[in-house]
């Protein structure tokens, strides 16, 4: 071992001598290249053009024309945009943290030693791989207010009438959650990843104290889950401001029934690419990458409160 | 070795204690009932939709595909050739769209696995100057939501003619994605650096050092990045929905897409082409579970 590490220190400031570690860096740049080339090219240029565009008034066919902050002027009387915001700001307030509830519940549920565990892991999963538009079709059909099986087990149950679901402008967006609660097994499968990386001996150790099942739960999985909640937090934010597949397959282009499915990424796509609108579709982007980008922000700036790292070593 | 050493006497005493009072066993067995009941009510949750419109699938034009009461599996109708119908029937031509959603896998797994184990190899193994820094804008980007670009890129695309074509759809992925470089990264980074040592000092070059032993070391997460690539693409609808415009180029996701939002569409065979596309997804989640779930618990954990 300790020769071992003797040649692993000889090389590394072997490596740390000029010509060599300049050869290492070339090497690693040249590796690099198609990256590189890419942020530059699909992700650098089209930010850049796409704030110069928000200024313009472009249909593609005729050359822009410069009309400063117009687009963005417009956009706070814009129906369809305000509409839009609403909607999505409704989705993500009911479905972040409910599927965060529900997520680290099953995850609770699926961590239990029960024989057979693997097989109830493997079923509760499976609708995460499905594709979106293939679960929006089943839940399209199983929301059907006449036919569907959603509302004739209400039916079954005693509720002579239940909401219609999409058709209805008030429950079209909780509708959209209740499909997506069917998916939660995937936000499970990360919880659980994060549970089992809990050390058993904080479990022993507060047994020991005295400490009953809800204490343990409040007093050491969730602190030791804090990272994962974090993850999962950001990533189902990030997904809430996307949603497409879903809004154009339950609602159609358009939105669904008064606009109740404009979903925010939806509106951008028919403003550029149905009504021709470039320039304003360009600043439709710029304000979700700057809304995404404060609530990221905001995000992390109040992390350092709530989330816990484990430092130091064992 | 301590560990068990610790554990031992412990799980000694403790038995003793729950002994005395018959009710923490009790409530243990009604606690094993109660999980199992869960279980079983969430995967009926599960498996009760998709045996519905399974149901449908195998009902006959002639017959309402969504009886009243609901019926959960399919009990009188067994008309399997629609599934064949579905493929086959010429105004919505699924089976060509299966092989164009094909073509689009093909490249993007081409193209993911050609640019991302390169970039990962270098964060992964090699040392050099603004190393953090770039992977400090690799994970931002990650944050990026993409969507927010494709007004610009589609401008970019249009003007160099690549609109109607599949180049937009597969030659991003030959520039890498931060999701799969980071997950490469991670894997390639647990390898002992001894490896690279042993063949540099072999004679090996960086380039060499990369594909002969560093790649054939990596098959397990280039796996996890194909499965991936392969869900990503199958489901991809508003990539295709943006630069496709010939029926004839379609993917599955538009074909459905299109489908379902028509007047009228004849359900049985919606469905059954539902199910089919449902298929590959479910077939690769079956084969590559352990792996695919890993992948994603890794990345949970390390982000």
């Amino acid at each position: 071992m300790i020769s071992l590490e003797k040649i692993r220190k000889n090389e590394v400031r072997g490596a740390k001598a000029g010509p060599l570690a300049q050869k290492e860096e070339r090497a690693a740049y040249l590796f690099l290249l198609p990256w590189l080339a890419g942020l530059l090219l699909f992700l650098v240029i089209p930010v850049v053009a796409s704030l110069g565009l928000s200024f313009t008034d472009w249909n593609l066919l005729t050359p822009p024309k410069w009309v400063g902050l117009t687009n963005y002027q417009d956009m706070v009387s814009d129906h369809n945009f305000r509409n839009s915001i609403g909607v999505t700001l409704k989705y993500t307030v009911l479905s972040v943290p409910l599927y965060m509830v529900a997520g680290l519940a099953l995850s609770l549920l699926l961590n239990l030693r029960l024989k057979g565990m693997n097989i109830f892991r493997t079923i509760l999963y499976l609708p995460s791989v499905l594709s979106g538009v293939a679960v929006a079709v089943l839940w399209l059909t199983l929301l059907n207010p006449d036919l569907g099986a959603v509302n004739q087990v209400l039916r079954a149950i005693g509720i002579a009438n239940p909401p219609r679901w999409l058709l209805s402008p008030d429950w079209a967006v909780p509708a959209v959650v209740l499909m997506g609660l069917w998916g939660v097994g995937g936000g499970a499968i990360i919880y659980l990843a994060g549970l089992q990386n809990i050390s058993p001996h904080l479990y022993e150790a507060a047994e020991i104290d005295g400490a009953n099942s809800i204490q343990k739960f409040f007093n050491i999985t969730i602190p030791m889950l804090t990272p994962t909640l974090f993850f999962v937090l950001i990533t189902s934010l990030i997904g809430a401001f996307q949603v497409f597949d879903t809004a154009y397959i339950l609602g159609g282009s358009r939105g669904g029934r008064s606009g109740a499915l404009l979903f925010y990424l939806l509106n951008l796509w028919n403003e550029g690419f149905r009504n021709g609108r470039f320039g304003f579709a360009s600043a439709l982007a710029w304000v979700l990458v700057v809304a995404a980008g404060v609530v990221i922000y905001i995000t992390f700036k109040t992390a350092d409160r709530w989330v816990y790292y484990e430092t130091g070593g064992e | 070795m301590e560990i068990t050493h610790m554990k031992l006497p412990e799980k000694k005493v403790a038995p003793l204690v729950v002994k005395q009072t018959p009710w923490p066993r009790v409530r243990k067995v009604l606690g094993v009932i109660l999980a199992y009941a869960t279980l079983f009510a969430l995967s009926a949750v599960i498996f009760l939709p998709l045996g519905w419109i399974f149901t449908a699938a195998l009902k006959p034009d002639r017959v309402s595909p969504f009886s009243i009461p609901v019926q959960w599996f399919p009990t009188q109708y067994w008309h399997w050739e629609n599934f064949v119908r579905t493929l086959v029937e010429t105004n919505k031509p699924f089976l060509i769209f299966t092989r164009n959603t094909l073509i689009l896998v093909a490249g993007n797994i081409i193209g993911t696995l050609f640019s991302c184990t390169l970039v990962a190899y270098a964060f992964a193994r090699l040392r050099f100057r603004g190393s953090e820094l770039l992977f400090n804008i690799l994970i931002i980007t990650m944050l990026i939501p993409y969507q927010a670009l494709m007004i610009p890129q589609f401008i970019m695309f249009f003007k160099i003619g690549w609109y109607g074509t599949y180049l937009p759809l597969i030659v991003p992925s030959f520039t890498g994605n931060a999701f799969f470089i980071f997950l490469m990264r991670q894997y390639m980074r647990t390898f002992p650096k001894e490896l690279d040592d042993a063949s540099r000092i072999d004679g090996c070059n960086y380039f060499q050092t990369f594909w002969h032993i560093i790649l054939p070391l990596s098959k397990p997460v280039m796996a996890v990045c194909v499965v991936f690539v392969f869900m990503g693409q199958w489901n991809n609808l508003l990539g295709p929905l943006i630069y496709l415009d010939r029926t004839s180029m379609f993917t599955v996701a538009i074909g459905m897409a299109n489908y379902v939002t028509r007047a009228n569409p004849q359900w049985n065979l919606l469905m059954a082409a539902n199910l089919i596309m449902m298929m590959p997804s479910v077939l690769l989640y079956f084969f590559a579970q352990k792996q695919l779930i890993g992948g994603i618990a890794s990345v949970g954990l390390k982000g």
